[in-house]
């Protein structure tokens, strides 16, 4: 049993952020890696990506979106409640050493997961350019965090409420041609992933993504995560997350996301008509 | 004087056992075998000829004494039946389900070579049941504390068969175990239907009883490594299976549809999908499955889709019949649910439509000359390839070592990502680590899992015992 320290509303409407007791793994885990948990006794099992890491405290944090059963579930969840089951930290951290100058890349709330990685970048000694981009202003999460960490921060926002108006890869190929870098690393959502993958190709530049596929135990037994990179097949809980972008074959892994679309509508809609929320 | 008993005529035939209906079973998870009576058990005992030289006691991986323990049912003693099985066989409840018999203590039978073998496996079942059943279940009082603390790594077979001795024999043992449920392959592999899970839990918590402390979550290699691990205990026993499933290398494995049989057996054992959407896991067979496998991964994983609802199951396997690895009884009863078997027949290509399984291209295999395995090889024949139509395929082919403990251990000798352990004591290159199980030989059976971790007990027993003097 995993104690909720810290909740809050990160982004309204169903954006939150955790802080989660879970000393073995704080104790443990490295930037990029990951945990899977299970809410209760008949509760899937999710990875969660890491957006920070407290050995000191005991504690890990974790940024979840309510956009189905186990995460609306996890939203109504407060401060000083359980989640039953925390399993890491999993797969392998993200390589930091020798980066370079480094544009860090987050669409949506993947900007949480590269909190921990770019201070990792940051502390083996390199300049950290943050890219980070949302639809508007107020859906912008984590900008203060990524402040602290970065060299330069770079905001995209559709409307052009906050930053330049534009999206991600506007402002990353600008940087890129002004000021280059020798790597790229980009969270977020897979269409997000492989636009900044597409855009940094011409400048062949190292990009580096982390992949959110389906899984299971997270521990190499299921293979439910595998796709394509180049021509091998890989086990993102295993042999990623991280892989290099250029490699992924990222219309497999969409199609493999969609895997289960129908039957998580099906839970999202029985939870919710129990429930009475529409 | 004892009143002579009369030569009784021995029947040739082994007792019938009750079975759920095959129309009924193969659309619910309960068990397929409903175990003997106690009046079949007894029956079924007599036939047992007590023999002097016990082949079966020599074809059992852990030396169960099994004429004594048939010999104690016929005089209707089934508490000290179960105590002789006990005292070789941690997990009599689970082998009298699971082991291969045919191929061990009844395939050498004395009676089998003219009739049918004494249904041994179903009488370790019965008495294992029975002792559930009656009276509170055995906790073994451990010996006095040795002070030794030894870390088991994975619940499976093996683990729990080396955690059960060395507790027996004092030593304070904590057990890792990477999912949130403890039980390994009993749990996440093998179906309710064929290992009902409250016989695995019932085991698992006679562990705790004897004072096992068991970790859940705790993935060695991430959250501990190995080094760690011989810091904080005396000795350590790696039991962690093999568990990296394998695909066949073939166009089309990474549409939707396309299941490793470990993925598939755990959505349904360990996360209960079956149940979805009261438990919350998903898991789609879709009208048509073809299973790829011959062996009992196979058979569980083509026996579960059809529990799931799916309306024709197929089993591709690139061999006959004859050579099924599977366990007869599962082939048999598979074939009463109405698998199909597709035999001689290798996959060559999934074919897929907007990203989802359509179909499979196969080509027939005719046996060839004899290979190392002593099976005859399978070639294929050219020209015919043909199509089965499929909505779901499941890779039950085998599955390969996996890395993440091994991988971290710095100094621990592998052999193609294997650990290379004594086959007689489980002892590795490390000092203090032991291994055994799936993790040193390759995937094998429960039986011979348990044979293992119960040599590396001993053997960490008599390590623990010459470092204290």
């Amino acid at each position: 049993m995993h104690k909720i320290l810290e909740k809050k509303l990160l982004r309204p409407p169903d954006v939150f952020f955790y802080k989660v007791s879970a000393p073995q793994v704080a104790a443990k885990a490295k930037a990029g890696q990951f945990v899977i948990i299970r809410l209760h006794e008949k509760g899937e099992r999710i990875p969660l990506s890491l957006a920070g890491i407290d050995p000191a405290g005991g504690t890990i944090s974790l940024i979840v979106m309510a956009v189905g059963k186990t995460t609306g579930e996890m939203a109504a969840l407060k401060e000083g409640d359980e989640i039953r089951d925390v399993c890491g930290p999993l797969g392998n951290p993200t390589h930091t050493e020798n980066a370079g100058r480094v544009i860090l890349a987050g669409g949506g709330f993947g900007i949480a997961p590269l909190y921990p990685i770019g201070k990792a970048f940051r502390e083996a000694g390199s300049r950290v350019v943050s890219v980070m981009g949302a639809r508007s202003k107020s859906l912008l999460i984590y900008e203060k965090e990524m402040r602290d960490i970065s060299d330069k921060v770079l905001i995209t926002t559709d409307d052009g409420s906050a930053g330049m108006k534009g999206i991600i890869t506007d402002a990353l190929k600008g940087e890129l041609e002004s000021c280059g870098a020798d790597t790229v690393m980009a969270v977020g959502p897979a269409p997000m992933m492989k636009a900044v993958c597409e855009a940094t190709r011409p400048f062949g530049v190292k990009t580096i993504v982390s992949l959110n596929a389906i899984m299971i135990d997270g521990t190499g037994m299921c293979g439910g995560c595998r796709v394509r990179i180049g021509d091998k097949t890989k086990f993102a809980c295993i042999d990623g997350p991280d892989f290099d972008g250029h490699l992924v074959d990222w219309d497999g892994l969409i199609n493999r996301q969609k895997m289960y679309k129908a039957e998580e509508k099906e839970s999202f809609e029985a939870w919710k008509k129990r429930h009475n929320l529409s | 004087m004892a009143e002579e008993k009369k030569p009784k005529k021995l029947n040739p035939k082994r007792t019938a056992v009750q079975e759920q209906d095959p129309a009924l079973r193969r659309r619910n998870f309960e068990e397929v075998s409903l175990g003997y009576s106690a009046e079949e058990a007894v029956l079924e005992a007599s036939r047992c000829l007590g023999c002097r030289n016990k082949p079966c006691v020599a074809g059992c991986p852990v030396s169960v004494p099994i004429p004594e323990f048939i010999a104690a049912m016929v005089s209707g003693d089934f508490a000290e039946a179960y105590r002789i099985i006990r005292s070789a066989n941690v997990l009599p409840a689970v082998c009298g389900r699971v082991c291969p018999q045919e191929n061990q203590c009844e395939g050498a039978c004395t009676l089998g070579k003219k009739h049918e073998p004494v249904a041994i496996g179903r009488l370790e079942r019965f008495c294992a049941d029975w002792r559930m059943k009656n009276g509170a279940r055995a906790v073994p009082e451990p010996a006095a504390p040795t002070g030794m603390k030894v870390a088991v790594v994975g619940s499976g077979p093996s683990g729990i068969t080396c955690a059960y001795d060395l507790a027996r024999l004092g030593h304070k043992v904590t057990m890792l175990e990477a999912l949130h449920e403890p039980g390994g392959v009993l749990f996440y592999g093998i179906p309710e239907f064929r290992l009902p899970k409250k016989i695995v839990t019932a085991e698992i918590d006679t562990l705790r009883q004897m004072g096992v402390q068991i970790m859940t979550n705790a993935v060695a290699g991430k959250i501990i490594t190995l080094e760690e691990i011989m810091g904080r205990f005396d000795a350590c026993f790696i039991g962690v299976g093999a568990g990296l499933p394998r695909f066949m290398g073939i166009p089309g494995e990474d549409l939707n549809g396309v299941y490793s049989a470990n993925e598939f057996l755990t959505r349904t054992n360990l996360m209960r999908g079956y149940l979805f959407p009261e438990y919350d896991t998903p898991i789609r067979t879709g009208k048509r499955v073809a299973v790829i496998g011959g062996g009992n991964v196979a058979m569980d994983s083509a026996r579960t889709a059809m529990r799931l609802g799916a309306d024709e199951v197929t089993l591709v396997y690139r061999r006959s019949e004859a050579e099924l690895p599977a366990r007869a009884e599962e082939v048999h009863h598979g074939k009463e649910e109405g698998l199909r078997f597709e035999m001689c027949t290798l996959p060559t290509k999934i074919i897929g439509e907007d990203g989802w399984v359509k179909a499979i291209e196969c080509v027939r295999m005719e046996l060839c000359e004899m290979d190392q395995s002593g099976r005859r090889r399978p070639n294929p024949m050219a020209g015919s390839e043909f199509e089965i139509p499929v909505d779901t395929v499941i890779m039950a082919i085998g599955t390969g070592a996996n890395p993440l403990l091994t991988g971290t251990a710095t100094g621990l000798v592998l052999n193609r990502g294997y650990i290379q352990a004594d086959p007689e004591t489980g002892k590795t290159s490390i000092p203090g680590v032991y291994a055994g199980g799936d993790i040193v030989t390759g995937a094998a059976t429960v039986i011979s899992a348990m044979g293992a971790g119960r040599k590396a007990a001993r053997a960490i027993h008599e390590y623990l015992s010459s470092m204290k003097r």
